[in-house]
């Protein structure tokens, strides 16, 4: 164990940062049904005290290591304020997220990163933002709504537009009721269909920008969800006249290195994983049309 | 309430934004007030479409009835909205229900009445149905997304 901790101390000492490669382990902390088919856990380094804590930016993602099975990319839905245990919000859709959510309290797995790129929340300062997300894409913007109302003062009105399946797939209730209760907020849910107990909105997610006044040009917006549902936004968003510089999406690709190096997440020129998942609009605008991307 | 009352009401709304005060004063003879409480319904799929409504105050849910009792509502209609265009076309009867999801105040327009008006003022039928037009194509892109399920099968 001796040899290990001193291993593990060389590698996480800042000026020798994680090799992006090897996997450091973690140990779930916690974890937490969302909804049915969604889950959130909380990591402690299982390197214990020798290895440093965890930093990221919103919008950043790790490669999570269920050992044994294989990796997938997840972006990080935690606070980025609280430091340490990195928190991911993970839908089962195949072989990995269903390993990852069998791991229980205690069990350990793989992470390599944070890798990819951020949401300007800094450029955002002294502007209204309008976050869109759909569905899980939710998790990606939760830390920028955290670090936009961690300093509410320095932004102006703060908009949340978010759009899921039905009333059972909305995640994170209970920040949604504390972001509305903010000042200067406005918080929109809707749902695309609902039973007869759900008495909020139903429609698309497109349908709440007639709800919303949005002062177009001095507007920063960020949004996070499946393609189809961020090109319409856009849409929206450019029909209001915010500029296109200050549309921001997040994108996904298959993963592989997340590095860089095996070309696997290739969007047009750019790679998702270095060079994303955050983008402008503007750069990855010509791609979003091509429908074999 | 007073015609004049009226009259401002549909001038005011942004369905009939921008419509010749002619116009409004046309079709204002053809609008009535109404009131639905939580729960009420407009109407009920099946029923005659005699009549559309402009939302004034409220939210309206648009449901469809499921086999074995119940419903889906498949959208939500707050005030600026109307509600319905089936008394535009045969066989005028509505295809869904619509239910107050709370106190809900309308312009409720009498279909047979406009439709003379626009059969007899044909400028005035052609303004009408563009607008209708702009809405059921709106409506229809949401459709389109909605059945597509994009959190059902893709994430974000
Ligand atoms: C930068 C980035 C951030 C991400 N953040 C998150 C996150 O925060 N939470 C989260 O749950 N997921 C996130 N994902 C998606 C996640 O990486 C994939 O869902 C996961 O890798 C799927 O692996 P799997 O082995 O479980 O499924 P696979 O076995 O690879 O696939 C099983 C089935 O699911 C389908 N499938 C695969 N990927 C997706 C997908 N993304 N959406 C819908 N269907 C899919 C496949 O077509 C296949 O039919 C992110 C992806 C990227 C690139
Ligand atoms: S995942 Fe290998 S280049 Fe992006």
């Amino acid at each position: 164990m001796e040899a290990t901790a001193a291993a593990s101390r060389v590698v996480s000492a800042p000026e020798n940062p994680p090799n992006p490669w090897i996997p450091r382990r973690f140990r779930v902390a916690a974890r937490k049904q969302e909804t049915s088919d969604t889950f959130s856990i909380e990591l402690a380094d299982a390197g214990g005290e020798e290895h440093e804590g965890f930093s990221f930016r919103p919008g950043q993602f790790n490669m999570l290591y269920a050992f044994g099975v294989g990796e997938s990319a997840i972006s990080i839905s935690g606070d980025p304020a609280a430091g340490g245990q990195p928190v991911h919000t993970i839908r089962v859709v195949g072989t990995v997220t269903r390993a990852l959510g069998a791991l229980r309290r205690g069990d350990v797995l793989g992470v390599r990163g944070p890798f990819g790129s951020a949401w300007p929340v800094e450029e955002a300062a002294g502007r209204d933002v309008i976050v869109v997300a759909g569905g899980i894409g939710l998790a990606p913007l939760r830390p920028a709504l955290h670090q936009l109302f961690a300093d509410r003062a320095r932004f102006g009105r703060i908009t949340l537009l978010y759009g899921a399946r039905t009333p059972r797939d909305l995640l994170f209730g209970d920040d949604l009721d504390r972001w509305s209760r903010r000042r200067n907020t406005g918080v929109q849910v809707i749902v695309d269909v609902a039973g007869p107990s759900w008495h909020g909105n139903v429609g698309v997610v497109t349908s709440l920008f007639k709800r919303v006044h949005i002062d177009g040009p001095d507007t920063v917006a960020l949004i996070c969800g499946p393609e189809v549902m961020m090109r319409f936004t856009a849409v929206e968003l450019l029909q209001r006249e915010v500029p296109i510089d200050a549309i921001h999406v997040s994108l996904e690709r298959n993963m592989k290195c997340a590095t860089g190096f095996c070309g696997h997440c290739q969007y047009g020129p750019a790679f998702v994983c270095k060079d994303g998942p955050v983008f402008p609009f503007a750069r990855v605008k010509p791609w979003f049309m091509v429908r074999e991307l | 309430m007073q015609t004049r009352d009226l009259e401002k009401y549909v001038a005011e709304h942004p369905f009939f934004a921008g419509l010749k005060s002619d116009y409004v004063k046309l079709i204002s003879g053809c609008a009535q007030n109404a009131a639905f409480n939580k729960g009420e319904h407009l109407f009920r799929e099946g029923d005659p479409a005699n009549q559309f409504f402009l939302i004034r105050f409220g939210r309206i849910a648009i449901d469809i009835p499921v086999p074995h009792g119940g419903a889906i509502t498949v959208q939500t209609l707050e005030p600026g909205d109307i509600v319905g265009w089936s008394w535009l076309f045969p066989p005028f009867a509505w295809t869904f229900d619509a239910r107050a999801l709370e106190l809900t105040r309308v312009i409720a327009m009498d279909g047979a009445c406009l439709r003379g008006k626009c059969d007899a003022d044909t400028a005035l039928g052609y303004d009408l149905v563009r607008r209708f037009s702009a809405v059921i194509a709106e409506r229809l892109q949401a459709t389109r997304l909605q059945l597509l399920d994009v959190y059902g099968t893709v994430k974000g």
